[in-house]
């Protein structure tokens, strides 16, 4: 097949054209807008799965921009860590859009065309930094994207001009951070292809601009992801966003910029590099640690939703930054980081639908008006308590597998690091306690507590259900399911030749055997 | 080892159940009739397995999962197949007499009950069968979420608060077993449930003694749901809960769980080697030790009748820990049997508190004279239930206490003198349960009630409340006969059938241990 060779490019060139002929048909027809995203996103996800698939089958994709060679031309390398990671974004993506039309006509009757196109450019910068091979074509996609999102934040106006302003600032200093490190890099070695810098940069490793160069990366990356501390424009960003713009820079933006530590880390650097010359895993691992505790502790504080998922996202992260980490010392590291890349984007996705879904409705925000949502919004509230139970870790759901793998991973640990091992696993099980602690105040709520007004009538009174659209549903359930379902495959065999691709790619070794 | 799927399929029952309970909710009779057809067949499946098992087999299945060495999957030996056995035929059951002290007592949200009711279940079977620690912990799990509906069903602030006393015990001792059985694949790379506990983990003795010391009171932690004191407290909290959620919580599944979990890890993960060589059998029989006595002093302070109960479990399932302390084949077997035997002891004695309930609306025992004249065969069978607790023929409890007293002297031989005060605590504890389960008995049966005046009025519980206290008591005394009379060759092959063959199943299971 010769088009299949092209599918790498063509997932982004859609996608941007699709961007523009949004602009036009929106031009002539308001109602032209959704269709037109819908499909291209549905096509870019089956692209996807097929890019998955081939390269499962027969290993890593190298397409040349334009058929220039690299290190001259721009290329696109795709291995089995970041078709995985354009699956779940594009996934995540469908799933936004679909819940996004009934969504955004209430939200921003006025705005439906522009929201569509800003909305795909977004998603045309996620697809760009996954797929690009080289680092300041990563850079472009970043600001792609992230100026993409800027303008989806803001679109909602009143208070999320002013998060949207502290993420513009917040975001740039990441992304100058970013580009002072691969200008360093290109001023030490010449070249930009993440590949050839892989091979050039080892003898340079004690070079003191190549030291550098990473940890401008390190900490612009961090920003993007927001790591505790370095989280601060996040909250604000994921409250007062439109419902379906949380969802989506939630869960596929921040993965893809979590996607570019990894790659940063593991394919441009190497371990070698972090274990010899640069200590940052056990700092990556303590960081992440302190984010962990520190971002749940923050969701309890809260009264708002929204605003306590975005901290449980603060912790998330955590989760798996400490599995970044952690995969120096133990393969598992690795496995719970990209394990939970999935698992946080479907649990996060389907608890920002159900927030969004409770404020779309009834316009409720505050968990202390949530008495009784259970009988009115049946759907969303199942399958808002399937994610926070996920969440929580409760097996067979997809937290679960995350935990599990990250415990035996800082068990692992305690090989190099015996007392920060040991400390690892009792900040991952104390995060489960947190959890449950600020999760389970709100199933509370939205099933047993009774409000105080008593209109939990006796003898039976229908109570009037409420609950959303159809099409704000569906996306809502379908995550829900996978929460359960994505648990149970990953506690199978079946992703496991996925897995050991992974780590051969990014040169983490094999999976340790007794 | 045989491979067959009944074992999933035993799983499934309930776990199809449940969501057709949920939206069969505008049907009542509809929706309990497939809580009760998902009982019985749930319950033959489990009986269908049972020949091999008295073969010696041992039913497999399993899936490898990612982590190399362990396999989510089920093994039934003939100890899973106690705990499967008492569960299942218990909870047919407990959902007639729900249906029938549900809909006496007009109580709310049935469906979600109903439907909490069979994941719970779904839980203790999964418990029940699992092969190794990992499939263990997500059965643990599942019941620790699916019984807070249950705890919570009241809805009012003081079930809210017991429920989150009950999950803030509970989940935090599943960090520590999840963190036990990390810990235990790290060192050993397995998990499974090992006849003579795992070797590798044997291996490690005495260059890490201690790690194996911390890493056994991880797993004693972990399994909180035994009750074991001072860690109990959420138990008595939890009897806001409706009358079957006790009966559920204390006879079927939670705190059975708990106690199956901890006979699990001293007999199929470290083993009675190990255990013996570190020393922990005396530790966890000092703790079981303190739990009776001192649970049983409570006991005689409460005049809620399920506090009362509720207490009295928490002594009884110390009596099992004991056993297994104890690490000698009696003392083991004694706890084994002791499983199923106070399942259908103690679910005899919650029937009949909902039952007084349901017909008087009385709580306490204060109030409860001259019941046993208008509430003649519910009082009969708390006698019997009551009966058993003490340890008294012709109620089964006695031969479980014979054991484990034979076991407690055997102990004192082999292992170390110092194991005779054992003997002395259980017999010490059984007159405490003697203590305060005869005033009841003299209350109901012997006081007159005040200002009644003339022969009072049979007045019982409807028939669906009845017949299932009158079963689960009648069985008590059955297995003590079946004890009784299994040596006569002749009448063996019934009383063996009709007692679910338990004896067999309790000595195949003894041999495994020491093997």
């Amino acid at each position: 097949m010769v088009l299949a060779e092209h599918f790498p490019v063509l997932v982004i060139v859609i996608s941007m054209l699709a961007a523009f002929t949004i602009l036009l048909a929106g031009k002539v027809n308001k109602k032209a807008a959704f269709p037109i995203a819908l499909v291209t996103i549905f096509i870019q996800l089956l692209l996807s799965l097929s890019i998955l698939k081939r390269v499962l089958t027969e290993g890593t994709i190298h397409y040349w921009l334009g058929g220039w060679s690299p290190p001259w031309g721009i290329e696109y390398v795709i291995d089995a860590l970041n078709a995985f990671v354009l699956v779940v974004v594009l996934f995540m993506s469908f799933m936004c859009v679909i819940y996004s039309k009934r969504s955004i006509e209430k939200e921003q009757p006025r705005n439906i065309v522009l929201f569509y196109v800003v909305f795909q450019l977004l998603i045309t910068g996620l697809c760009g930094i996954t797929v690009t091979g080289d680092i300041f074509n990563l850079y472009v996609f970043l600001e792609i994207s992230a100026l993409a999102a800027y303008a989806l934040i803001a679109v909602a106006g009143g208070r999320a001009l002013k998060a949207s302003y502290n993420y513009v600032i917040m975001g740039s200093l990441g992304a100058c951070f970013f580009l002072l490190g691969a200008g360093f890099l290109y001023a030490v070695t010449g070249t930009l292809n993440m590949e050839d810098l892989s091979r050039l940069l080892p003898p340079l490793y004690e070079n003191r601009a190549v030291q550098a160069a990473f940890v401008f990366f390190a900490v612009g990356l961090s920003i993007k992801v927001a790591l505790f501390p370095l989280h601060v424009w996040q909250p604000d960003a994921y409250t007062y966003a439109p419902s379906v713009v949380s969802v989506i820079i939630a869960t596929a933006m921040a993965k893809v910029s979590v996607y570019a530590l990894i790659r940063v880390i593991f394919s441009v650097f190497t371990i070698e590099f972090i274990e010899s010359y640069v200590g940052i895993d056990v700092a990556l691992c303590w960081i992440a640690a302190i984010g962990i505790i520190a971002g749940s502790v923050l969701a309890i504080m809260q009264t708002n939703l929204k605003r306590m998922l975005a901290y449980s996202s603060v912790a998330q992260i955590g989760y798996i930054v400490l599995g970044i980490g952690l995969a120096p010392m133990s393969a598992w590291g690795l496995v719970g980081a990209v394990a939970h890349i999935l698992n946080h984007a479907l649990m996060k996705g389907c608890l920002f639908c159900a927030a969004g879904a409770f404020i779309y409705k009834l316009g409720l925000w505050d968990i202390r008006d949530f008495e009784g949502l259970g009988k009115k919004m049946p759907y969303a509230s199942f399958a808002f308590t399937i994610a926070a139970i996920s969440m929580i870790g409760v097996p067979p759901c997809t937290g679960f597998a995350s935990k599990l793998f990250l415990i035996l991973a800082s068990l692992q640990a305690t090989e190099t690091l015996p007392f920060s091992g040991y400390f690892f696993v009792a900040v991952l099980l104390t995060s489960t306690l947190l959890n449950l602690a600020y999760f389970w105040r709100v199933i509370d709520r939205i099933y047993f507590v009774k409000s105080e007004e008593g209109h939990e009538e006796v003898g039976g009174q229908e109570i009037k259900k409420a609950d959303v659209p159809f099409s704000m549903v569906v996306p809502m359930l379908i995550l829900a399911v996978l929460c359960i379902v994505v648990g149970i495959l990953w506690l199978t065999n079946l992703p496991l030749p996925f897995i050991e691709q992974v780590l051969a790619d990014l040169g983490v070794g094999v999976l340790p055997q007794w | 080892m045989v491979e067959m799927l009944t074992p999933l399929f035993v799983i499934l029952c309930p776990l199809i159940a449940a969501p057709l309970i949920l939206l069969l909710g505008k049907w009542p009779n509809i929706r309990d009739g497939v809580a009760i057809a998902a009982g019985i067949a749930t319950f033959s499946l489990v009986l269908s397995m049972i020949n091999p098992i008295l073969e010696g087999d041992v039913i497999r299945i399993s899936f490898q999962t990612l982590l190399p060495g362990v396999a989510v999957g089920f093994k039934v030996d003939a100890f899973g197949m106690l705990f499967a056995l008492t569960s299942s035929s218990l909870w047919i059951l407990v959902t007639i007499y729900s249906i029938g002290y549900m809909r006496s007592l007009k109580e709310h949200a049935q469906t979600r009950f109903f439907f909490s009711f069979a994941l719970a279940i779904f839980g203790a079977l999964g418990i029940a069968m699992s092969a190794n620690l990992v499939t263990m912990f997500i059965f643990y799990e599942i019941l620790t979420v699916s019984t807070y509906p249950l705890v919570i069903h009241d809805q009012t602030a003081e079930a809210l608060s017991a429920g989150h006393k009950y999950f803030a015990y509970l989940l935090t001792s599943g960090c520590f077993f999840l963190f036990g059985l990390m810990l235990v694949y790290y060192l050993t790379g397995t998990t499974d449930f090992t006849n003579g506990g795992i070797a590798a983990l044997g291996a490690l003795n005495p260059a890490h003694k201690w790690t194996l010391i911390i890493l056994f009171f991880c797993f004693l932690l972990g399994f909180l749901k035994a009750a074991w004191m001072p860690f109990h407290s959420w138990l008595p909290s939890a009897m806001v809960a409706p009358t079957p959620v006790s009966a559920l919580l204390h006879a079927v599944a939670v705190v059975k769980a708990g106690v199956f979990g901890i006979v699990r890890i001293v007999c199929y993960i470290y083993g009675v080697d190990l255990m013996t060589s570190l020393g922990l059998g005396l530790a966890l029989a000092c703790i079981a030790g303190f739990t009776m006595i001192v649970a049983n002093l409570f006991a005689i302070a409460q005049d809620n009748l399920k506090r009362r109960l509720a207490y009295s479990t928490i002594n009884q399932l110390s009596y099992i820990l004991l056993g297994a302390a104890l690490l000698t084949p009696d003392g083991v077997k004694g706890a084994m049997m002791h499983i199923p035997f106070h399942g259908y002891m103690k679910i005899t004695l919650f029937l009949c508190a909902g039952a007084i309930m349901v017909a008087t609306g009385k709580k306490n025992i204060s109030e409860m004279a001259g019941i046993g004249k208008t509430m003649p065969v519910t009082m009969l069978a708390f006698t019997v239930g009551a009966l058993g607790m003490c340890g008294i023929p012709p109620a089964v409890g006695f031969i479980s206490k014979w054991f484990l007293c034979a076991g407690s002297v055997e102990a004192a031989e082999t292992i170390s003198p110092v194991m005779i005060m054992f003997l002395f605590v259980l017999l010490i504890a059984s007159l405490l349960d003697v203590v305060y389960f005869f005033p009841i008995i003299h209350t109901a049966f012997f006081k007159d009630p005040e200002g009644v005046a003339g022969e009072p009025k049979v007045k019982e519980a409807p028939p669906s409340v009845v017949i299932p206290l009158a079963i689960t008591a009648t069985f008590s005394i059955i297995f003590f006969l079946a004890f009784i009379l299994r040596p006569v060759d002749v009448l063996a092959p019934y009383v063996d059938m009709l007692s679910m063959h338990i004896y067999d199943l309790v000595d195949i299971a003894v041999g495994n241990v020491f093997t």
